[in-house]
């Protein structure tokens, strides 16, 4: 069952004095999110991703183009009783504690009372605030903060979480709270669709990613297809600088460091080069197939359009 | 709905509170009592003209200051600091966001404008030693002040939706002002001709009229409110706000929030 199904989401912008010239944010984009999946929206800076994301939860209005949120319209405001949003480096009502204002999103969404105030305790403790006390948010450390706002993204039990660049500003501890926080909701069986530029969160996150450039979709991806995939090329070690000559039509970038040869080969000319190297007694240190990365992924699809503007 | 409404409602009284708005109140208190000199000074009859005048006017002044002060960063500061990214994205109908935020405010009004009014008639107590029948015509002044108080909380809140702080504040200012000498400009309007004639009519008719709504050096003077101004004003009162609010409505509901 799809989960997000956006069809032709369209921004533009109007600029300029008379606001007569048009500046697109996100051009026609069409994607599909299942059920239960993880989903990275990976984009480098003003790529797009706030852009859909504002337009999935009616803070701003598309120029064209439809999507669903688990079957209903994205800009029915019943959906939302079922959606959970944390923007990019959210700001909170910082006059308010932490219990106060997941009281108050938690009866915006609808949380009847009955279950409000057990809710906020599970759900500090969950985001390991539960020692705060009615400490208002103003004294609240960034990280803290952060961990606020996946907590009112959550307050409602929502089936589908739109997380807008979570892990961005955080120190290295606060990054790694809030990756296990999304890899739990993971575990509980919500979807998540969240944006980053961090490709490493995305690695370790995600079941597919998409990759947004310019306001235009570049590219969808199985996460485990990079890593499973039969590698293109491999590394080569050997101790024997002479025998790189013999091979030197099989290789590329190779690197002399004293009599230490380290090269690459393309994976239908391996054996070729390990017989030749054989051959010359050259001494094999490793054989290491190289994987396509996400990063990889990442960096072709963002530079597509350099390559294709570059002429022959 | 109702609980939508009655939490952005309760919230923005909230924040009001615990940005020390209320504060205005000891103010408003040391204003009473350093005119105390004044008063004694006035011969009989005049220090309770006086008194009635600094504390009424007080009452209007103070709430329509919060009104514009408070009432401008009602929408703007929620875009600003994005906290409506996380409103919006709840099943909160946008309109729901704009009510909720007027009822706050007036609500806010309406406690501060109660807790001045206590005062007030404390203070009518101890310096003028008693009240009569007649004091209760004073509420009716105090009345017509919240329906003030509902028509500036309208207006900052329509600035506020597609102006920046300073704007609305000086828009909403310059409305209180031209309000309140809203007869004057149907005395112009009434002595004009062609154009300007017309001009002056329809703007004496869209300005909101402050003056009608203020009856405080009438009650100072002991003279009576008519019920009949008392049902005008109010259904003026309500329905300008209601106009003014639903533009607001309009004017948030298409709004691209960046």
């Amino acid at each position: 069952m799809l989960a997000i199904e956006i069809k032709g989401l369209s921004k533009e912008y109007a600029v300029g004095f008379w606001k007569q010239q048009r500046r697109p944010a996100l051009k026609s984009l069409n994607l599909n999110v299942e059920a239960g999946e993880t989903f990275g929206f990976l984009g480098p800076n003003g790529a797009g991703k706030t852009t859909t994301l504002k337009l999935l939860m009616g803070i701003i209005f598309p120029t064209s183009g439809s999507a669903t949120i688990l079957g209903q319209d994205f800009l029915d405001p019943e959906i939302k009783r079922r959606v959970g949003f944390l923007p990019e480096q959210p700001y909170f009502y910082d006059y308010l504690s932490a219990p106060e204002l997941l009281d108050y999103y938690a009866r915006l969404s609808g949380v009847p009372a009955t279950v409000r105030k057990q809710r906020i305790g599970e759900l500090l403790g969950q985001v390991g605030l539960s020692d705060v006390g009615n400490k208002q948010l103003r004294k609240f450390s960034k990280g803290m903060l952060q961990r606020v706002g996946i907590a009112q993204a959550i307050i409602h039990d929502p089936e589908v979480v739109f997380l807008d660049e979570p892990m961005s500003g955080l120190d290295p501890v606060g990054r790694h709270e809030v990756r296990e926080l999304i890899q739990s909701l993971k575990d509980r069986g919500k979807t998540i669709f969240f944006s980053t530029h961090i490709l490493s969160d995305a690695e370790a996150l995600c079941d597919r990613v998409a990759v947004i450039h310019k306001g235009e979709l570049r590219g969808v991806g199985v996460v485990n297809d990079f890593r499973s995939s039969v590698a293109e090329k491999t590394e080569v070690i050997w101790l024997g600088a002479n025998a790189l000559g013999v091979v030197n039509d099989l290789v590329a970038d190779p690197h002399i460091t004293s009599d230490t040869v380290r090269a690459t080969a393309h994976s239908s000319d391996l054996d070729r080069v390990l017989e030749k190297l054989r051959q010359q007694h050259a001494q094999l240190i490793s054989v290491t197939p190289i994987h396509r990365t996400l990063e990889d992924y990442f960096l072709d699809k963002t530079r597509e359009e350099e390559k294709e503007s570059v002429p022959s | 709905m109702t609980s939508r409404l009655s939490a952005i409602t309760w919230n923005t009284f909230r924040e009001a509170v615990r940005d020390r708005v209320l504060y205005n109140l000891v103010l408003f208190v040391l204003l009473l009592v350093a005119s105390a000199p004044l008063f004694s000074q006035i011969s009989i009859g005049l220090e309770k003209l006086m008194l009635v005048n600094v504390g009424l006017s007080s009452i209007s002044l103070f709430g329509v200051i919060i009104a514009i002060f408070v009432g401008i960063g009602l929408v703007s500061k929620e875009i600003e600091k994005k906290t409506l990214y996380t409103i919006l994205s709840r099943p909160v109908r946008r309109w729901e966001f704009i009510a909720g935020k007027y009822l706050g405010l007036l609500l806010t009004l309406v406690v501060n404008a109660a807790l001045m009014t206590v005062g007030f008639y404390v203070a009518l107590l101890i310096f003028i030693g008693g009240l009569k029948k007649t004091d209760a015509m004073l509420l009716a002044a105090i009345y017509f002040i919240l329906l003030q108080f509902m028509i500036m909380v309208a207006l900052t809140l329509l600035f506020s939706t597609f102006s920046t702080p300073i704007f609305s504040a000086i828009f909403a200012f310059a409305l209180f002002v031209i309000g309140t000498f809203g007869e004057d400009l149907k005395n112009f309007a009434a002595m004009s001709h062609g154009a300007t004639k017309w001009l002056a009519t329809a703007a004496a008719y869209v300005m909101p009229n402050f003056a009608s709504l203020n009856v405080i050096a009438q009650v100072a003077h002991e003279q009576s409110v008519s019920a009949h101004l008392i049902i005008f004003n109010t259904v003026y009162a309500v329905l300008y706000s209601i106009a003014v609010t639903t533009a607001a409505v309009l004017i948030f509901e298409r709004r691209n929030l960046k």
